[in-house]
């Protein structure tokens, strides 16, 4: 690892006016909370940051349901989050998407916040044998258009990264609404996740919308019938702990046997989380034959562009939105 | 009195020490004084170091020293090689000159104080390469025969295809596969005037031993290698390779004990891997489904510094009764390092390619795969035209077959479902050598009625500790706790490479031989008694018997192989294209077994591995650079509980082969990875109509 200096504030206050950023390779300051994808990044000298300052036990980890909705403290870990009876019961999207991440003992120790701010699995970011990477190095170049991109996106690249967001979590949370509140040294904002994430275009080396002394404190997720009639979809190589190929997430609002509403959230496939809108419109109103939702998924595939490896999740994203939205329907 | 210990489904010897922490592995052992080393390696393919800047490097803290082809002491570098070494070619030497072949070759080692400190001064070394045009892609490489050519012919190969009834030519593909045991590869070196002593990974000491003096231009008994546990291997270990020179080069320099451990990216350049390999197969057969013609040809990636072999084609000269054979097998030099034994070495990716066409011929006789094997049963070795000593393809099918319930399959493609999953049934037929090589042992009975045994093998996971102990346990007429088996030092009596399925073959002859020896020998002096453990407390001191044991002629005389079959049922979404495996059977003919409960553990184990290498694995390297881009375990695919499928069930058939060894035994590591790939990818083709000849079938192409 590159030397750094730890900082252990004392409170939130402390940590916050170290104005620390997260998710930026060229923050000289970082936070570091479970540490599960933090220290990977600083054992390959992915991250060099001069300080880094802990966020241990200084963030809310208690998981709060009540008639709004959900509300998880940021520090909660994957693993206590994905077994609260009452989270299992009325977000078992979440559960769904949880479980279906990482391995038992990684959900032991990250948390929520550093699982929204995990940074992509693209192996030319991950690999400092590369010049090349926008991300890792702003300016630089891209070597993955033009090389191995099978893991990569299809949806809201650029010419200068084409790197997929690698969370199932933020997928499952997209699609239910969610929204996360920002607490930094002058007070505290909130906005919905689904704008937390910016798509790269020419700065993909700016990843979220937190500025330097910003963490995020909570995770919302308002209440809804469609957050219990729900699925989360993942394809990938092997049957566990690995990250996505394609997945979906969808939750419905039914009317008999027709879709009032649905929301569906697609991972594996975006340089962010990725809401689909128009297939969500098409869908509205329809029933569950796979026509109908074979025509909707279609939708999905506007402005969607692969790089040669990486073209068959065009289909397969289509596919995984059909299965995601037939076994959701299934559902009681 | 004798106990039946060999055949007994006894727990390993070592277990509680593994599952506890006490076994200790190479990198927890300590040295007075000991620094670490960190190698810095190439981000070019090919070319030369223009420069090396290593002054930050050198005022990090803690750094004792940078070593680079500049200011390295210079090697003597005397030929030597070891079964594993290729035969054509020679080493990589390491900081020796300024010429790079090969990403991740090593380009300097910074030696320090701290592990961390070590690992941040590599970063600090700056090199800037001159480079030149790469070969790193197969497909723009130019094969080349091997030398000597490896090409074989029976019969008229080419007149019987063109005069067949019915043909077929596909290519099969597998990627470069890297071993991936989960101990990652580690040496300590400590210097004590002109003597070495190694800690090493290895699955062979004595030619680590060989080795490193051939590279210092020391005697060999100089340098002494300890290596009591390995965590897992699977060939990685065989070579001796460029690390543990660096370590033993680095202590020198630094005057103190030198530890080096790769990285799991390092892993992917400095430990060989299994070769990208390209197959042509073209079979000619009757309408009744007699083999007319086998053409197999092989083109395999090797580096430009060593031509790197393994059997691919020679188990297609005698796996099914054909009069007209050719094989062709060639190897594409490319700027990559050499690769080197995986699981199965050549039988594993040779028999994907003739097993998938026995597949396809199957498929297009409309004749059960079984029974076209069974029409095509050879009586002897048609290649070498001598009998085998042993050979239980038949029993394996039958048994496989019928624990399976293939006789209830429907042979059309997409007939069986289970909800939204396709189901698929398929099968392929196995063989792995049964080899032996000279080996040494040493059995000493003890006036307290233990007794100590030991030969310098090495286990890297199959029970080897565990094995010898009840051959010698059964041979000294001992209960097993009486018995302390050793492994693992140059100080013990040599053994052969822990590879090839010979351990067993070789290092148990030995230790029975031994331990009969010195069995013989106390109760020649112990008063008339039958009991060993009564005429060892009267004769009041150590029995001690030495025996070197040699195989003879039998493999002159006899075609020796283990054999097996493999049924698989697969569940395939036709939607998303993810395939899992449901269950396999495999049936194996492989002579006596000596512990079942370690044999099926090393099947359930070549199964899996045999999963990894049909569904996931693959080093995908950039065809741009060398680059091998998931040299990581997240992106490196290799089969997790979850894959594993509830049912594996181990068969193995009674076998007696007198002519073999004197344990009558054909080990099963090597073979539990053959055959698994193919049965696997002819069950896709049941389960969806679709034919994949490129390993992996990830779920793109089955879309």
């Amino acid at each position: 690892m590159h030397p750094f200096t730890l900082d252990r504030p004392r409170d939130l206050a402390a940590a916050l006016a170290l104005r620390a950023q997260a998710g930026r390779n060229d923050a000289p300051a970082e936070y570091i909370a479970g540490g599960t994808d933090m220290v990977q990044l600083l054992q390959e000298y992915v991250r060099q940051p001069e300080r880094l300052v802990s966020l241990a036990g200084l963030l809310d980890n208690r998981i709060e349901i009540g008639p709004q909705g959900l509300r998880l403290g940021v520090a909660a870990t994957m693993a206590e989050v994905a077994a609260d009876p009452a989270v299992v019961e009325q977000f078992p999207l979440i559960s769904e998407a949880l479980l279906n991440s990482a391995s038992p003992q990684v959900r032991n120790q990250a948390t929520m916040g550093g699982n929204l701010l995990q940074r992509t699995r693209c192996p030319y970011f991950r690999d400092v044998g590369y010049a090349a990477c926008n991300k890792r190095a702003p300016g630089s170049g891209c070597a993955a258009i033009g090389g191995e991109n099978r893991w990569h996106a299809v949806l809201g690249t650029s010419d200068d990264c084409i790197a997929t967001n690698p969370s199932d979590l933020a997928v499952a949370l997209v699609a239910l609404d969610a929204a996360v509140e920002i607490r930094g040294a002058g007070g505290s904002r909130s906005l919905p996740l689904v704008d937390f994430h910016r798509l790269p275009a020419a700065t993909p080396h700016i990843e979220t919308v937190l500025e330097p002394g910003e963490v995020i404190a909570a995770i919302t997720v308002p209440a809804s019938s469609a957050a219990r009639r729900s699925h989360y979809l993942k394809v990938r190589d092997r049957a566990s702990f690995e990250f996505a190929v394609v997945s979906a997430a969808v939750a419905l609002e039914m009317d008999g046997a027709r879709i009032r509403q649905a929301r569906i959230a697609l991972g594996g496939v975006g340089t962010k989380p990725w809401r689909v809108p128009r297939v969500e419109a098409a869908l509205a109103g329809a029933s569950l034959e796979p026509q109908s939702l074979r025509q909707a998924a279609a939708l999905a595939a506007e402005n969607a562009h692969g790089r040669g490896h990486n073209d068959f999740k065009i289909e397969l994203m289509q596919r995984a939105i059909v299965r995601a939205v037939e076994i959701a329907g299934a559902r009681a | 009195m004798t106990t039946a210990l060999i055949g007994q489904p006894i727990s390993r010897v070592d277990g509680r020490r593994k599952v506890t922490g006490a076994a200790t592995y190479v990198a927890e052992f300590q040295a007075p004084g000991l620094v670490h080393g960190a190698i810095v390696r190439s981000t070019v393919a090919n070319g030369r170091i223009a420069s090396i800047d290593s002054s930050a490097a050198q005022q990090a803290p803690g750094v004792i020293a940078v070593l680079t082809h500049q200011n390295a002491p210079k090697l003597a570098y005397r030929a030597h090689k070891g079964a594993p070494d290729p035969g054509i070619g020679e080493r990589l030497h390491v900081l020796q000159a300024d010429r790079v072949s090969h990403q991740g070759q090593p380009v300097a080692l910074v030696i320090a104080e701290g592990l961390e400190q070590a690992v941040h001064a590599a970063m600090l070394v700056r090199v800037t390469y001159a480079p030149e045009a790469a070969i790193t892609d197969i497909a723009r490489a130019e094969p080349v025969p091997l030398t000597p050519p490896s090409e074989t012919r029976r019969g008229d190969p080419d007149g019987a295809l063109a005069a067949a009834e019915v043909k077929l030519g596909q290519t099969y593909v597998i990627p470069r596969e890297n071993h991936n045991p989960i101990e990652m590869h580690a040496t300590i070196a400590s210097w004590d005037g002109d003597s070495l002593t190694l800690w090493d990974k290895t699955q062979w000491v004595h030619n680590v031993a060989d080795e490193i003096a051939a590279v210092f231009g020391i005697p060999a008994r100089n340098v002494r290698v300890i290596s009591p546990f390995v965590g897992g291997a699977f060939g990685s270990a065989l070579r001796t390779w460029p690390h543990v020179t660096l370590a033993a080069l680095g202590a020198r320099v630094a005057g103190r004990p030198v530890k080096i451990m790769l990285s799991r990216r390092e892993m992917y350049y400095g430990t060989g891997f299994r070769p990208h390999t390209v197959q042509r197969v073209a079979l000619g057969a009757s309408r009744d489904g007699r083999l007319g013609a086998i053409l197999h040809n092989g083109d395999q990636e090797t580096s430009t510094y060593e031509e790197f072999t393994e059997a691919l084609l020679n188990a297609t000269g005698f796996l099914h009764s054909c009069p007209n054979v050719n094989t062709r097998h060639r190897l594409a030099p490319m700027n990559v390092h050499t690769p080197t034994y995986m699981r199965g070495p050549g039988e594993a990716s040779g028999i994907f390619a003739i097993e998938s066409a026995m597949d396809e011929l199957a498929v297009a006789l409309n004749i059960d795969p079984v029974e076209l094997r069974l029409r095509n049963e050879p009586e002897q070795d048609e290649f070498r035209q001598l009998p085998f000593s042993s050979r239980s393809t038949r029993e394996c099918y039958q048994a496989a077959a019928e624990r399976f319930g293939w006789s209830r399959r429907n042979s059309e493609p997409r007939s069986m479902r289970d909800g939204r999953q396709l189901i698929g049934w398929g099968m392929a037929t196995a063989t792995y050598g049964a080899g032996r090589a000279p080996a040494s042992a040493m059995a000493r009975l003890l006036p307290d009625g233990t007794a100590e045994v030991a030969s310098a093998a090495s286990d890297m996971g199959p029970g080897t500790w565990t094995s010898m102990t009840q051959v010698a346990a059964e041979t000294l007429g001992l209960p097993i706790e009486r018995v302390r088996f050793t492994l693992g030092d140059t100080r013990l009596p040599r053994a052969p490479v822990h590879g090839g399925s010979i351990t067993m073959a070789s290092v148990g002859s030995a230790v029975q031989a031994a331990c009969r020896k010195a069995r013989e020998d106390a109760l020649a002096r112990g008063g008339g008694t039958n009991d060993v453990t009564e005429a060892m407390r009267r004769i009041g001191q150590p029995v001690e018997a030495s025996v070197d044991s040699t195989p003879g002629d039998e493999s002159q005389r006899f075609s020796m192989h283990a054999f097996g079959a493999v049924f698989v049922e697969v569940a395939v979404d036709p939607d998303l294209g993810e395939t899992r495996v449901r269950r396999i059977v495999g049936a194996y003919g492989a002579g006596r077994i000596v512990n079942p409960k370690l044999a099926r553990s090393q099947c359930v184990g070549g199964m899996i591995g045999g999963i990894g290498m049909a569904l996931m694995e693959h080093s995908v390297v950039d065809g741009r650079n060398g680059r091998v881009s998931n040299a990581n375990f997240a992106e490196y695919a290799v089969p997790v509980h979850a894959d594993a499928p509830p049912v594996m069930d181990v068969i193995f058939v009674e076998e007696h082969d007198p002519h073999v060894n004197p344990l009558g035994v054909k080990g099963v590591g090597e073979i539990a990875m053959v055959g698994v790939a193919p049965a696997i990818t002819n069950a896709i083709f049941h389960a969806t109509g679709k034919r994949i000849r490129e390993l992996p079938v990830t779920p793109d192409k089955l879309l």
